[in-house]
C-alpha cells in the first residue's frame, strides 16, 4: 500500500531553482511512465475554489460549472455471479446533458467500476485503479483480489477527503474467493455487500430490486431484474433515463449484455401490464 | 431550490396560416421525482380561444379558477365572448394585481380574434407575458417554462410562416417533443391543440417517459 501511496506524491527534486524544478515535473508527467498519471496538483484551497466555481461543495446557484450528479446505478451478487446495470443520463442542471454516458468502467476484464457523482472523478481514478491492479498483477503473479482494488480506491479517495472528490461506486469482479461486490464512495466509506444501488433513483431502484431479489436467481431473472430497477428508476427520476447498460460478471470475466432503451421498455413493461390486467378481469367475469 | 422549477413542465404555441397551435408536456413533479404524467396545462377560454399556464402547479389551478370567474363575468356583462388581445391583458392585470406577491406563472396565449367589420380577415394570435404581467406579442412563436430556452433554439429552426394545420401541428409537436427530451424537469407525455376556423384538434403524443 505504501507504494500506491508514494506514488501519488508529486516527484521530489533537489537540484535547480523553481522554474527548473517545474519544468523538469511537468516533463516527467508528460513523458514518464506515469502517462500524465499521479500528477494532480495540491496547491490552493480546493474547496474555496470547487464552492467558486461548481455546485459540489455549496448551493451555488452562480457556479458555472455545475457537475453530473443525478444516476442511477445497482449491482448485485447471485450464485450466477453480479449483474450490474445503470442508466445513461448526465445532466447539468435541470439540463441533459447526454443520453449516452457509459457509467460502467471496464477496470479489467475482470473488474467493473460503476460511476456516480462526479463523472470525471470516476473515470480518472477507476482508470487509474486499472493501472495500479495490473502492477499488481505483474508484482504478485496473480491477479488483483476485489477486496484488494477496491480497498486502493478507497485509500485514495480517503487522502483527498475534504477537497471536492465526488464519487459513489460500486466495484464489482470475480476472484478466487467467488464474485465479489464493493460499495466505495468519496468520503472514505468501503462497504462489502450483496446489493447496492446508488444515485438520485437509486431508492426507486432499490424498491424493484428488494421485491425481486434472491441469491438462487437464474441468470436470465437475474438480468431481467437488473434491466427491470434501472427502467423503473429512470422512469420516476428526473436525472435518470435514456437507456440501461447491462454486464454480468462471471468466473471467466464479465460480459456485456446489452444497451437498452428505457422508453421503449417502458412502454413494453406497461403493455404487458395492461394486458396482464385485461386477462385478470376476463377470468374474473 | 427554485419556486418555478419545483414542479416542472413546459408550453409553446405557435401562428400558422389561419390557425394557431398551442402545445404543453404532461409532467407533474416534485423536484426530481415525476408525480403524475396527466398534468394539463392548457385550459379553453372558448372553441378559439386557448391559453396555457406553465410555473407552480398550485398557482396553476388557482390562476385558471380565478380567469375562469373574470371570464365568465365579461361574457355576463358585455353579452359577447372575449377576444383573444382583451383576454391578453384581462390574464395581464390579473397578475400585476399581485405584483408584490406574484403568482408563478409565465402563460402563453393563443388564439383567432373574431371577424369584424373592421376587421374582416383577423391575423391568428399568440402572447405570451412574465410572472407579473408584462406582455409580449411575438409574430411566430411563444414560450415558457423549464425547457422554455430548449423550445426557443428548436422553433428558431423549425418554424416557417404561413404553415397549414397539419404542417403546424407537424412542427409544434416536434418542437415540443425534441425540447423536452433535452429537459430533465419537463415531458412525461405531451398535448397539442390546433385551433382552426371550424374546430380545435387536440392530439395527445406518444412522448418518451423517462
Amino acid at each position: 500500500m505504501n507504494s500506491v501511496l508514494a506514488q501519488l506524491q508529486p516527484p521530489k527534486h533537489h537540484f535547480g531553482d523553481d522554474e527548473d524544478r517545474r519544468e523538469l515535473e511537468r516533463d516527467a508527467a508528460e513523458w514518464g511512465s506515469m502517462g500524465g498519471f499521479g500528477n494532480l496538483g495540491r496547491s490552493g484551497a480546493p474547496s474555496a475554489f470547487l464552492n467558486l466555481h461548481t455546485d459540489s461543495m455549496s448551493a451555488n446557484p452562480q457556479a458555472k460549472i455545475k457537475l453530473a450528479h443525478g444516476t442511477t446505478t445497482l449491482a448485485f451478487r447471485f450464485k450466477g455471479g453480479i449483474i450490474v446495470a445503470v442508466d445513461s443520463r448526465a445532466t447539468a442542471g435541470s439540463y441533459i446533458a447526454s443520453g449516452t454516458v457509459k457509467k460502467v468502467i471496464e477496470i479489467n476484464p475482470y473488474l467493473l467500476g460503476t460511476m456516480a457523482g462526479g463523472a470525471a472523478d470516476c473515470q480518472y481514478w477507476e482508470t487509474y485503479l486499472g493501472m495500479q491492479c495490473r502492477l499488481h498483477e505483474l508484482r504478485n503473479k496473480e491477479r488483483i483480489s476485489v477486496a484488494a482494488a477496491s480497498k486502493i480506491l478507497s485509500n485514495i479517495v480517503y487522502q483527498y477527503k475534504g477537497m471536492g472528490l465526488s464519487m459513489g461506486t460500486m466495484i464489482c469482479g470475480w476472484d478466487k474467493t467467488g464474485p465479489a461486490l464493493f460499495y466505495v464512495d468519496s468520503d472514505g466509506q468501503r462497504l462489502k455487500g450483496d446489493l447496492f444501488s446508488v444515485g438520485s433513483g437509486s431508492t426507486f431502484a432499490y424498491g424493484v430490486l428488494d421485491q425481486g431479489y434472491s441469491y438462487d436467481l437464474s441468470d436470465e431473472d437475474a438480468q431481467e431484474l437488473g434491466r427491470r430497477s434501472i427502467i423503473a428508476a429512470g422512469h420516476r427520476d428526473a436525472y435518470s433515463g435514456n437507456t440501461c447498460n447491462l454486464f454480468h460478471v462471471r468466473q471467466d470475466g464479465w460480459e456485456f449484455i446489452g444497451n437498452y432503451d428505457v422508453n421503449e421498455l417502458w412502454y413494453e413493461y406497461e403493455a404487458k401490464k395492461k394486458a396482464a390486467r385485461e386477462e385478470a378481469m376476463a377470468v374474473e367475469a | 431550490m427554485s419556486v418555478m422549477e419545483l414542479n416542472g413542465g413546459s408550453v409553446v404555441a405557435m401562428v400558422g396560416k389561419d390557425c394557431v397551435a398551442i402545445a404543453s408536456d404532461l409532467r407533474l413533479g416534485n423536484q426530481a421525482v415525476g408525480i403524475a404524467a396527466n398534468f394539463d396545462k392548457v385550459f379553453p377560454v372558448n372553441d378559439k380561444l386557448y391559453y396555457a399556464l406553465p410555473g407552480l402547479a398550485t398557482d396553476v389551478y388557482t390562476l385558471r379558477e380565478h380567469l375562469r370567474f373574470r371570464v365568465n363575468m365579461y361574457r355576463m356583462k358585455e353579452e359577447r365572448e372575449i377576444t383573444p388581445k382583451t383576454f391578453t391583458h384581462l390574464v395581464s392585470s390579473t397578475l400585476y394585481e399581485k405584483r408584490f406577491g406574484p403568482f408563478f406563472i409565465e402563460p402563453v396565449i393563443a388564439g383567432l380574434p373574431p371577424k369584424t367589420e373592421l376587421e374582416p380577415n383577423p391575423k391568428p394570435f399568440i402572447s405570451c407575458m412574465d410572472t407579473i404581467g408584462c406582455i409580449t406579442t411575438p409574430k411566430d412563436f411563444a414560450v415558457a417554462g423549464t425547457a422554455g430556452d430548449k423550445l426557443y433554439g428548436i422553433a428558431e429552426g423549425l418554424w416557417e410562416p404561413d404553415l397549414e394545420p397539419e404542417d403546424l401541428f407537424e412542427t409544434i409537436s416536434q418542437t415540443l417533443l425534441n425540447a423536452v427530451d433535452r429537459d430533465a424537469l419537463s415531458g412525461w407525455g405531451a398535448v397539442v391543440h390546433i385551433i382552426t376556423q371550424d374546430k380545435v384538434i387536440t392530439r395527445t403524443l406518444r412522448a418518451r417517459m423517462d
